[in-house]
């Protein structure tokens, strides 16, 4: 099971450039709202055509601008699952999901074994006569995902499914469609611009921004070491400062002013380095002299958050007037606890000793 | 008292309404798909006899339809029959002058059906077909049913138009607002007056309709129909 992607599309306000290659397995689609996710997978169905470039499923061609092949999406058989989930409101759950089976099953009996058999797998016995209007928003997923398994789809494409719902249920969506997708034998694109999602969901990833794709990598991979600064912000690093090479294994954190080392190798050409707030550990004044990667910081703020501490600090080596004005400002966090016995033993709220782990240290272009 | 006018009316009425529900419709549907600067002048020209006098609209369809013009002359040859006054040439007047009522009425109800609906039907392999009957028809449906009875109305009150194309001949083309006319004119008060309380019962219970549909709309949390037909 394998799709291929490279398609452009000039949008006026900026231009869809994506390419990539999922091969079966669930692979996210990470990126900023507006940054053409949900365009790629309209594009991917057939909903949109692109200016140019190729669409290949399991060598099946969908689009091939050269070719002029574009695929009408009725021939494509993939399925979509809406951000809105989009059920057709004047019919029953019953008629919306044997919608589904009209294309292609005309025996009416099969039909209606095939429904049950999927509303008991959905869990929506009981709801075959209910309008999608008097559904609650996880039943309306359910509902919409029924729909889209009875029309054996090759591809899955879904377009943040759970933008649509509340917290809580979330959570527990998230973990029935976990369940589903594993025993979906195609590959499943999963667009989402939440990074817990697609790290929870998905094998692989892509970042996207502005239109443009990055290579599709392992998940793991972009979590553990992003290479570019985009890739970063979107993996939620929060701390960065500009940086040059100052010798082997270090570089100078030119926005906070200090030598730090790094483990491992740094891309050619970088420019930034990035620390996760969660990675940066207070240290004890008295402790702090001589130890490596260590700096004193001026605390601004301390801010208590649900379930940890966010403390914003400014280097006080931090000097340079070109600097960012982002990148001016250091955010730790951990937990209230850590915190708190560390205010026990150090009493000097005005400043604060912070330390980072050389392998923490990601840099990045 | 003679009930040819009310037959008449009625049936000029329902049958230009018939013709105009499926024209407007198709009409709003394909504009809307049209390039803009296109769509705007369509829009424009279908739009015209909602705002020209009803004497205008008159005058032109003579000119298309009357026995010496290419049209009228044409049908005449063929067909051996007159296109204007007979009882059927006030549904060309009606129709002309309703089509814009629905085809605006319609028009709105499309703009507002969601698109992604009928997306989400292509990709289950519905046919194009199917997906217009089924989905955006049903979804769309009460402003449509609004749109056809504000042209029902139109068509049943129209005047101007189908006096000038249609005449009063008395048993023929006589129609409910040209008799209240004729009768007036000829000082027959009294009976002026019967039509004139056939008229606003019939158009009462129209707007009743209409304000019905309205209701049911508002409950369902859709758009609401405009009466002037415009968005």
């Amino acid at each position: 099971m394998s799709l291929y992607v490279d398609i452009k599309k000039d949008l006026g306000s900026f231009v869809l450039e994506t390419k990539f290659e999922a091969d079966g397995g669930v692979t996210g689609i990470l990126g900023a709202s507006g940054c053409g996710k949900s365009m790629t997978l309209r594009c991917i169905a057939g909903i949109l055509k692109p200016d140019e470039g190729r669409i290949e499923l399991d060598g099946r061609v969908f689009f091939d601008s050269e070719k002029k092949i574009n695929l009408k999406p009725q021939q494509r058989h993939v399925g979509l699952l809406f951000q809105n989930y989009a059920l057709f409101p004047t019919m029953t759950v019953w008629q919306n999901l044997m919608a589904a089976l009209l294309p292609y099953e005309k025996d009416k009996t099969r039909a209606a074994s095939a429904i049950r058999l999927v509303m008991e797998k959905f869990a929506l016995d009981g709801l075959e006569k209910r309008k999608p209007g008097q559904l609650s928003g996880g039943q309306q997923q359910r509902v919409a995902l029924a729909r889209i398994f009875l029309s054996k789809p090759q591809v899955l494409l879904l377009d943040e499914p759970f933008s649509a719902l509340d917290d809580f249920l979330k959570w527990k969506l998230e973990l029935e469609l976990a369940g589903l997708l594993e025993e979906f034998p195609g590959s499943t694109l999963f667009v989402s611009h939440s990074r817990e999602e697609i790290y929870r969901l998905c094998d692989r990833v892509c970042v996207m921004e502005q239109g443009s794709s990055s290579p599709v990598i392992p998940v793991k991979q972009l979590f553990e070491a992003p290479v570019s600064r985009a890739a970063a912000v979107l993996s939620g690093c929060k701390n960065y400062s500009r940086a040059r090479p100052a010798g082997e294994n270090r570089v100078y954190a030119s926005d906070w002013g200090v030598t730090l080392e790094y483990q491992g190798e740094a891309p050619r050409d970088f420019k930034y380095i990035g620390v996760r707030s969660h990675y940066i550990y207070p240290v004890l004044s008295k402790e702090a002299k001589g130890k490596k990667n260590t700096f004193c910081c001026e605390i601004i703020r301390v801010i208590e958050d649900v379930f940890s501490i966010v403390i914003i600090l400014k280097p006080k080596g931090a000097a340079d007037p070109e600097a960012e004005a982002g990148n001016r400002q250091i955010r730790a966090e951990m937990t209230k606890d850590a915190w708190r016995e560390f205010c026990r033993c150090e009493k000097n709220p005005g400043e604060l000793w912070i330390f980072m782990e050389s392998r923490d240290i990601m840099v990045l272009t | 008292m003679d009930w040819y006018p009310l037959y008449n009316s009625l049936r000029i009425a329902l049958i230009s309404s018939v013709i105009v529900f499926f024209t407007g419709i198709f009409a709003a549907y394909y504009i809307a798909k049209l390039h803009p600067v296109v769509k705007g002048i369509l829009d424009v020209v279908l739009t015209l006899p909602l705002v020209l006098p009803p004497t205008v609209v008159g005058y032109f369809l003579l000119v298309v339809l009357g026995p010496r013009r290419p049209v009228g002359a044409w049908v005449l040859e063929v067909f051996h029959t007159r296109l204007v006054m007979t009882w059927y040439s006030g549904i060309f007047a009606a129709a002309v002058v309703a089509f814009p009522l629905m085809y605006r009425t319609a028009r709105g109800a499309f703009e507002s059906f969601d698109e992604t609906l009928a997306y989400s039907g292509q990709t289950l392999g519905l046919s194009n077909t199917y997906i217009f009957w089924k989905i955006r028809m049903p979804a769309c449906r009460q402003g449509i049913m609004a749109g056809a009875v504000l042209a029902f109305a139109r068509a049943l009150g129209e005047y101007g138009a189908t006096s000038m194309i249609a005449g009063y001949t008395p048993g023929k083309t006589a129609t409910i607002s040209t008799t209240v006319y004729q009768l007036w004119r000829t000082d027959n008060d009294a009976l002026a007056f019967r039509w004139v309380v056939v008229n606003v019962v019939i158009s009462a219970i129209v707007l009743l309709i209409v304000n019905l549909l309205e209701k049911r709309e508002r409950a369902s949390g859709k758009s609401v129909v405009h009466l002037s037909g415009r968005n």
